[in-house]
């Protein structure tokens, strides 16, 4: 039995367990729900514009800009919550409840089941908000007429973050109970992106303490610096958009696009805490 | 092996090698020796070692937290032993290869939820590779008589029919040696039954089976040897017949005339009431003593009515031992 033909098994039923768990069928509804309310929340957006003329193009696209932002964090989250509650049944669920006895007898080793319970994750997290953050720019293409200049790199690191996010997941989920790993991995999630937010609320004030807030925090989880990556690769690239966005700290606008070298970080922070996951699932006893 | 030199250089030596290999008795279906685990300052196993030949069937016996189910664990390596070593049919458990003829029944049998009854043991013969043919997986079910539920979902079966799905998952992949922690715990007389027959005939197929079960009179009648734990140490082993020691027969015998007695006396410890008499057969007995006596006794004139084997049963030897290992302590 290779270890490869195992990570392909592991990973295709953990594909099968989140469409046959209702997290499938939650994330589902959300996502038409959220689709369907910003797709009315954008012909809104264009009535106004159009009937009353109050709003210049380069107005309408910033708030087209960050309407588009604030919907995709929404998405987002759901792919951070959805991962992250599908990640915590699946690894300590199965081995508290006792499934994963059985499979770990078979001749398979204990990091490939692991790596392939990840892969199944991050295929299964990754292809929800590529899925939905497509339509999304549909639905804002239709109603208002605004296409982001790079929507697969803007995608790609928002699937990145959700990758980063379900590592922790499967991380915590070695360790602690499946409900705890799913909390704490929400948890620090939404405090990085807090942290963020008073990090540019620092910059926009020459507050430098407040700055290193946001700074430290995104080197920690690099979920936050992924996501405002991706909002930058979604908003409008003039430099009203850029303005508004240094000067009102705006948390749906980014002022940078990513480095080269932030991506490798988060590439590295990837494979270490995987790596740290595999050492803590290997020494378990069951 | 393709690159074997011997095969080059002269095929009539690479085959008398190899006959010479496939004479060789088959490595047992389990060996380990000086197996040792802590949790935390609490030893659970201390220093176990046991064997399991091929078409042998081995009982694991003990009290409640003696640790059984941790010397089965860190068999299939899902335990991390403190120090031991163990081999499965031949090869060293450190490689997970070496449980690919293995099945499991855990003592915590648990299986997927979301998938049927037919999935999950899909997914197993996956995992170990073995290429069975759907209809075989499904003759698996019906050996544990799920054959009509194999479409259904698992998280809809009762525990007992998780227990028999848990079976079938370990008996799916053409096992070599089949490791059972308590196979009969939520099952019905009738499952229970079914349990015994199939280890017989895993035996009778010449897999190696080891089991643990508090059931005694089950481990009595499918255990060719039992293993028996205290406190995480061996307290005992061996066949049933050298564990249980010495039998005895009990005979209903009228007519008895003083060279009958004298006949009877000469055979073994005597004890009467009334028309029974219970001998103590010596312990070399090679199953000529009995017949041998009943003969006897006939020619000496005695009548004799029932003739009835005894022997100690296997759950007073098991309370003798505990109680002796624990009495030493005090
Ligand atoms: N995961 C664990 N953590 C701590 N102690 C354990 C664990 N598993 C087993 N033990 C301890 O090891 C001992 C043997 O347990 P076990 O092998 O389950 O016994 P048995 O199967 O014979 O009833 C018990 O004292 C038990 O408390
Ligand atoms: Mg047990």
């Amino acid at each position: 039995m290779s270890s490869a033909r195992t990570v392909v098994i592991i990973a295709a039923l953990t594909l099968r367990e989140a469409s046959r768990r209702r997290v499938l069928l939650a994330l589902a509804v959300l996502t038409v729900a959220l689709l369907g309310l910003s797709g009315w929340g954008f012909s809104r957006l264009a009535a106004e514009s159009s009937e009353f003329s109050t709003l210049t193009s380069g107005e309408a696209r910033l708030a087209a800009s960050q309407l588009l932002n604030l919907v995709m964090f929404g998405f987002s989250l759901m792919a951070a919550l959805g991962t992250a509650f599908l990640a915590g049944p699946t690894l300590s669920g199965e081995t508290e409840s006792g499934i994963a006895l059985a499979v770990l007898a078979r001749p398979v080793r204990r990091s490939a089941v692991l790596l392939g319970k990840w892969l199944g994750l991050v295929v299964f997290g990754s292809g929800f908000i590529v899925l939905a953050g497509l339509a999304q720019c549909v639905v804002v293409w239709a109603t208002v007429d605004y296409w982001p200049p790079q929507p697969a790199v803007a995608l790609a690191l928002l699937a990145a973050q959700t990758t980063v996010l379900l590592t922790l997941a499967v991380l915590l989920s070695t360790a602690v109970s499946p409900m705890a790993s799913g909390v704490v991995a929400v948890g620090l999630f939404g405090a990085t992106w807090v942290a963020g937010v008073v990090g540019g609320a620092g910059a926009s004030l020459d507050n430098e303490g407040l700055e290193r807030v946001g700074t430290v925090s995104r080197v920690l989880l690099p979920t936050d610096g992924l996501w405002r990556g991706a909002m930058h690769a979604f908003q409008d690239p003039s430099p009203i958009t850029a303005s508004f966005a240094a000067a009102e700290a705006f948390p749906f606008l980014s002022m940078a696009p990513l480095t080269a070298g932030y991506l490798a970080w988060a590439a590295l922070w990837v494979a270490m805490i995987w790596g740290l996951a595999v050492a803590s699932f290997l020494r378990k006893d069951l | 092996m393709a690159a074997d030199p011997t095969a080059v250089s002269g095929g009539a030596a690479a085959g008398a090698a190899a006959d010479l290999i496939a004479d060789l008795p088959p490595a047992p279906g389990v060996w380990c020796s000086g197996l040792r685990k802590r949790y935390g300052r609490r030893p659970a196993v201390e220093d176990v070692s046991l064997e399991v030949g091929r078409g042998e069937v081995v009982g694991l016996l003990g009290p409640n937290g003696a640790g059984k189910t941790t010397v089965i664990k860190m068999l299939l390596g899902l335990v991390q032993p403190d120090a031991g070593e163990v081999m499965l049919l031949g090869r060293s458990a450190s490689d997970p290869a070496a449980r690919a003829r293995v099945g499991y029944l855990p003592e915590l049998f648990r299986y997927q939820p979301w998938l049927s009854a037919a999935e999950v043991l899909a997914l197993h013969v996956r995992l170990t590779g073995a290429g069975v043919p759907a209809r075989e997986q499904l003759e698996s079910l019906s050996l544990v008589g799920l054959r009509d539920r194999a479409g259904d979902r698992v998280g809809g079966f009762s525990k007992g029919m998780q227990q028999r799905l848990g079976l079938a998952v370990a008996l799916v992949a053409q096992p070599e040696l089949v490791i059972l922690d308590e196979p009969t715990s939520a099952l019905d007389p009738l499952g229970r039954a079914d349990v015994r027959d199939i280890v017989l005939d895993l035996k009778g197929r010449g897999v190696a089976v080891l089991l643990n079960s508090h059931l005694i009179g089950e481990v009595e009648r499918v255990c060719d040897r039992v293993v028996i734990l205290d406190r995480g140490r061996l307290a005992a082993s061996g066949s049933l017949a050298k564990l249980l020691g010495q039998r005895e027969v009990r005979l209903h015998l009228t007519d008895v005339s003083a060279a009958a007695q004298a006949r009877l006396a000469a055979t073994g410890e005597l004890e009467r009431a009334g028309d029974w008499f219970t001998v103590a057969l010596p312990a070399d007995d090679d199953a000529t003593t009995v017949p041998d006596l009943v003969g006897d006794l006939i020619a000496e004139g005695a009548r004799v009515h029932a003739v009835e084997p005894t022997r100690i049963s296997l759950e007073d030897r098991l309370l003798g031992i505990l109680r002796a290992g624990h009495g030493g302590d005090r």
